[in-house]
């Protein structure tokens, strides 16, 4: 195989991962806070497509609308998620994982619905935006140059996130919520402030990256369902809760589905399902994460 | 005292012979299609019922239990397309199937706490499916595996009155009679002093410890047991939609038959059947008006989450202790 070949393979799978990383983080920090397993997350991303599709319906004759069109579509899907929590999510902290869990499934039967019934069911797309339309060469490959741009705003999420949870005082808070509630709630802190927020930006995170992903993949229903299952992959390999796991996880899940392809043809789906098997068995806590 | 004679009277009544007998009666007084959804309500009851040893009795959340049902119907409808094996062993070999399989993931599953054992469960359905998608040679992948014979049920001719049954309806009490049976061998398991074992590990697994149960032993032969009869439902199952295709064995359709147990009542063992037979009319009734109907699932499971946890059944029997308590105190 060329070494050509391989480094496009490679980047391929950088790209898959990036995005990966973009919806799985807002996954991971739910999860490490709240312990919940947030099935809407999917649902949210894809609302976070189809608003931006709108936005740039709306938007039409400007060449920049995407940019305002994505950070409306994230911003809508973070109030999205604040009523969310404010006005049900927050009545079932104290129940049973199972009623979280399928209040979350619930969310995406839901709004899974209120997509197709609002924009339909056929495919829609959203062009490139005019700067980052060609392509570069590297190694003697072309490379898009938005999926380069994307390579660089998931590390760029990742550090800055990694920032705020381990030198802010609001990072502190976080990680405290994520140790032991009651007690932070004891001395004093707005706990329920706390999880309202980190619910919010969860869902700006998944809202944005279904903007983001609208240039290169077309927006059709279902698409809330089949990322879902590839985010918690994600999570689980990495580590749920943890910022940098998260990053990692999305790494091997790319480069493991980008050349399990050339390593057993059709059976790449297998191989990522039974990495997120493997892991889970040995050490359930991922490979960066800490034992609960 | 009226009111406890009332309740000792209703509790004589032989009800799941009169539900069985009424069932049994469909072939001939209903239409055609009547009998295509008693067979569904009648093999997702079973399935309902199976997961629920998991969910109510023991306090497992299995997100993956659709994995079992689909290994069952692939093992039941391989064996009678491909291998032409008669359907008196071929359904015995997809509870077998699905309960080594049960017995090989299950062994990793129970080691986990809460919300990874439901992670996990979950990357095995999806397992499942991956292989039931991509093993073009053995499962038919994308194109599943259609036309799968019906078993051979010209025998019931024999039996007066059946003579001008369709095939279908044949199929149809066969699946009753197999259905009946792997219930009350369930009700069986989960009255059983094993049963009551379970019920002590899910409402405090440290003191099941304490007094000397080995807990991961009891909810494994509880994960193989509801894998058995799961498998046994989707070998059913297969051969009553005259087909096996991957979609069955998608993770959402674990959540659809949660969603059954749960509007039935997960606290009773004849919540599961209930919720089954719920969520079928309700189906019914509700997609020959819109096509929406996962949004109305949705707001039902909104409703039960946050008004009705205790679902059908348990609204109920707690209507039932508030009638009785009313009647109690205007006698006294």
């Amino acid at each position: 195989m060329a070494p050509s070949f391989l480094f496009n393979q490679f980047m391929g799978g950088l790209t898959t991962a990036m995005f990966l990383f973009l919806i799985a983080s807002g996954l991971s920090l739910v999860f490490g806070v709240m312990r919940v397993i947030n099935f809407a997350h999917g649902s949210f991303y894809m609302i976070g497509a189809y608003l931006a599709w709108q936005v740039v319906q709306w938007l039409h004759p400007a060449a920049g609308a995407f940019w305002p069109a994505a950070l409306f579509a994230a911003l809508g899907v973070a109030l999205l998620g604040g009523l969310v929590e404010r006005l049900f999510f927050r009545h079932l902290y104290g129940r049973e994982e199972l009623y979280q869990l399928l209040f979350t499934y619930a969310l995406v039967l839901i709004l899974g619905d209120a997509a197709k019934f609002l924009w339909g069911t056929g495919q829609l797309s959203v062009s490139t935006p005019p700067v980052l339309a060609g392509s570069v060469e590297i190694f003697g490959t072309a490379q898009p140059l938005y999926n380069l741009f994307i390579m660089a705003v998931g590390p760029a999420i990742a550090f800055a996130g990694w920032l705020v949870l381990n030198h802010t005082g609001v990072g502190r808070m976080v990680r405290a919520a994520s140790f032991d509630r009651e007690m932070l709630g004891a001395l004093g802190a707005n706990v329920g402030a706390i999880y309202t927020g980190m619910f919010v930006f969860s869902s700006f995170l998944a809202g944005l990256s279904g903007a983001l992903v609208t240039p290169i993949q077309s927006i059709v229903p279902g698409m809330d369902v089949l990322i879902i299952v590839q985010g918690f992959i994600v999570v689980v390999i990495g580590g749920m809760g943890s910022f940098w796991g998260t990053f990692w996880g999305s790494v091997i899940y790319g480069q493991v589905l980008s050349f399990g392809i050339l390593i057993f043809p059709g059976f790449s789906l297998f191989s990522v399902f039974a990495l997120m098997a493997v892991i889970l068995i040995i050490r359930p806590w991922g490979l960066f994460g800490r034992p609960i | 005292m009226t009111g406890r004679r009332r309740a000792t009277l209703a509790s004589r009544i032989p009800w799941t012979l009169i539900v069985f007998l009424a069932a049994a009666t469909v072939p001939w007084i209903g239409s055609r299609y009547d009998t295509f959804l008693a067979s569904q309500i009648v093999i997702d009851a079973l399935f309902a019922v199976s997961l629920n040893l998991l969910l109510g009795t023991t306090g497992l959340v299995s997100f993956g239990h659709v994995a079992y049902f689909g290994v069952g119907a692939y093992v039941c409808g391989i064996l009678m397309k491909t291998y032409e094996v008669p359907f008196v062993l071929a359904f015995p070999a997809a509870g077998l199937g699905a309960a080594l399989f049960a017995l090989v993931s299950g062994y990793f599953c129970v080691r986990l706490q809460k919300l990874y054992f439901a992670m996990l469960t979950l990357a095995f359905s999806q397992i499942v499916w991956a292989i039931a998608y991509k093993w073009n040679d053995m499962t038919g992948g994308d194109q599943g595996l259609p036309e799968i014979p019906y078993p051979d049920l010209d025998w019931m001719s024999a039996i007066p009155g059946f003579g001008d049954l369709r095939i279908g309806d044949r199929f149809y009490l066969l699946t009753l009679v197999l259905v009946a049976l792997s219930i009350a061998a369930l009700h069986m398991i989960t009255r059983s002093p094993f049963g009551r074992m379970l019920t002590t590990i899910r409402d405090n697994p440290e003191r099941a410890a304490f007094i000397g149960l080995n807990v991961r032993a009891y909810q494994l032969a509880a994960f193989v047991v509801a894998g058995t009869f799961a498998g046994l439902a989707g070998a059913l199952y297969g051969l009553f939609s005259r087909g096996v295709f991957a979609d069955y064995v998608f993770w959402a359709k674990s959540a659809e038959v949660i969603i059954m147990t749960i509007l039935g009542g997960m606290d009773f063992f004849w919540g599961p059947p209930v919720g089954a037979l719920a969520l079928v009319w309700l189906n019914q009734q509700i997609t020959a008006y819109t096509e929406y109907w996962p949004f109305l699932l949705g707001i039902i499971l909104l409703l039960l989450l946050f008004l009705f946890p205790g679902g059908i059944v348990g609204g109920i029997v707690a209507g039932f202790r508030l009638a009785r308590r009313r009647i109690l105190r205007r006698d006294a």
